[in-house]
């Protein structure tokens, strides 16, 4: 069967359980499509002959019922995978070897997942472009020049480039959403404490949620179902009753109220974003759904707060990386000397930017004025989201505020590319479930994202919603392969 | 307000990340243009809120205190950069 790697996910299981195809032969595909796509520089490390030999394990005695029958699946190098280099795209874990998994991907690999690979993505999930990874950028596979949007940037260039069929990323301050609106395909990022985030690489522990990356809603719903999970590794996980998101996928949305907040209509926004989102409200209304205007009145305090709050919890999670205990280490005459030389030479700039002002807020003198402030806006911000969803079920916003930018264009000027998380940085201070799905090119052809957020917990209300307007707005990506 | 090159200094011992003199004006740069931009919270009147710490809205479980993993020092020590089998080894800190 030619064309495999194009094919769905769901249609992939559809075609291993009917005996269409071979794990064998669909890993094989997708290994070999991989190969000849390292130009993308998507992968830091590759796992395909391990991949190879797995499948062929699953082919001599199946289990079709089975979630993700033998399907291959590379994952961002961000989750600590047994026995595989794990690195978080830093120089600092260039040598980390887990001796554990994290929840996430065990919950993949026991529902029949096979692991491809571990993909790049910006330094500790820091960046919005990929281009803060110890291993070099990621290309975007809608055009060279581009950047494929961060920090899951290699895990949204190998699902648009379809090296993989699903991923799955993290998520901070948009770090799903962004690179899925720049690489024309859909990402969740699922409530606060739905998603284990036990062996993931912390960042701002407050803040990091894994989610599902896909060619198609309802990719994101299966691969959703699968790695949401209650798990007591992690603290900060919810037991709630998990919908199976795909078997439950509806694309009726008649009467439901959809929020439109006023805020969001921000300056100097391109028009077509403007188009992009009125064009979306439409095909709300075409679904049979109604649309309120709604006001999110601290919407512009969101990214000021998230430079405070994440900085802030990453500088205490890396604190741990000290070239004792694993990892990158530079020798010192002493102790001390030995530490500040180690995370001097083993982070990289945006990193130690953001330890640097983490630490800052967080020292005598101005963590009142700074850390406290922050988490005083943040309730505001959450609480605006509350008094919304008195009135609407979901919430619809573009998912970025312009199209793919070009690589190099922004990474000297760090509050230009935080800017980009003008939209999405809001929905993680509120711990709520968000997802962007293709909606749209601009005029240079550059695909445009719109996202739905939705209420705590209601990850299916938003894949549902998501679903009925995937059929009405029928995107399809301008892939032509430039880089084989 | 204005971050200068003594405060990047003293952050920079606080967070146990060497810089010289060079990365230490870069930095000053850039942190004050972050902040300039994170100052716009001081718009904000926030006497009367209470500050959200976490959005997960659970109290933390408690479990029972068991021994879950034995004999785990290989798998511990397996990436430490320098160890004598038993032990990390970090340079002298007693003469």
């Amino acid at each position: 069967m030619s064309d495999i790697t194009k094919q769905s996910l769901n249609s992939l299981v559809k075609n291993i359980k009917e005996k269409k195809l071979s794990s064998y032969e669909v890993t094989k595909s997708f290994v070999e499509r991989s190969e000849k796509s390292k130009k993308l520089n998507a992968y830091i490390t590759e796992d395909f002959s391990n991949a190879l030999v797995k499948a062929k394990k699953f082919d001599d005695s199946p289990n079709f019922d089975l979630k993700l029958p033998g399907i291959p699946i590379a994952v961002k190098d961000l989750f600590c995978t047994n026995g595989i280099k794990t690195t978080a795209a830093s120089k600092i874990l260039n040598n980390f070897i887990p001796t554990y998994e994290s929840t996430v991907t065990q919950n993949i690999w026991d529902e029949g997942g096979i692991l491809l690979g571990k993909l790049n993505c910006d330094e500790f999930a820091m960046g919005s472009s990929n281009e803060t990874s110890y291993f070099g950028n990621v290309q975007n596979p809608i055009d060279e020049n581009l950047v494929p949007g961060g920090s899951s940037g290699g895990s949204a260039a190998a699902v648009s480039g379809q090296l993989t069929p699903v991923t799955i990323g993290t998520d901070t301050g948009g770090s799903i959403r962004q690179p899925a609106s720049f690489t024309g395909t859909v990402g969740l990022k699922p409530t606060y404490g739905s998603c284990s985030r036990y062996g993931i690489v912390a960042f701002a522990s407050s803040l990091d949620q894994a989610g599902p990356m896909a060619q198609n809603v309802e990719d994101c719903a299966l691969l959703q179902e699968v790695i949401s999970t209650y798990d007591p590794k992690d603290s900060t996980s919810i037991d709630f009753k998990r919908n199976q998101y795909r078997k439950e996928l509806s694309k009726n949305i008649k009467g439901k109220k959809i929020g439109i907040p006023k805020e969001y209509r921000v300056d100097g926004m391109p028009k077509e974003i403007e188009e992009l989102w009125q064009k979306g409200i439409q095909h709300i209304k075409n679904c049979g759904a109604e649309i309120v205007d709604i006001s999110l009145p601290h919407t512009s305090y969101a990214l000021p707060t998230y430079y405070i709050v994440a900085p802030a919890e990453a500088s205490s999670n890396l604190a741990r990386y000290d070239g004792v205990k694993y990892g990158f280490r530079s020798e010192g005459h002493n102790l001390i000397d030995m530490y500040e030389k180690t995370r001097s030479e083993g982070f990289g700039s945006e990193v130690q930017r953001r330890i640097m002002i983490g630490t800052y807020v967080l020292s005598s003198g101005y963590y009142d004025a700074y850390y406290l402030k922050a988490q005083k806006v943040r309730r505001l911000i959450k609480s605006d989201f509350d008094e919304a969803y008195k009135l609407v079920d979901a919430i619809l916003t573009p998912s970025t505020p312009s199209s793919a930018f070009k690589i190099g264009e922004k990474k000297d000027d760090p509050i230009s590319m935080y800017l980009n998380d003008i939209f999405t940085v809001p929905v993680n201070l509120a711990g709520l479930p968000a997802i962007s799905i293709p909606a749209g090119h601009d005029a240079k052809g550059y695909p445009l994202g719109l996202q739905i957020i939705g209420k705590a917990f209601a990850e299916q209300e938003i894949l549902d919603i998501a679903y009925a307007m995937e059929e009405k707005i029928e995107f399809k990506n301008k892939i032509n392969d430039w880089w084989m | 307000m204005s971050i200068d090159l003594k405060t990047i200094k003293h952050i920079s011992k606080l967070s146990r990340i060497s810089v010289d003199d060079k990365k230490a004006e870069k930095l000053a740069g850039d942190l004050n243009s972050i902040f300039d931009f994170i100052e716009k919270l001081s718009e904000l009147k926030t006497d009367n809120v209470q500050p959200l710490t976490s959005v997960a809205e659970t109290t933390l479980k408690l479990r029972p205190d068991e021994i879950k993993s034995k004999n785990i020092r290989e798998q511990i020590l397996k990436n430490s950069p320098a160890d004598n089998e038993d032990f990390f080894v970090v340079p002298k800190v007693v003469e």
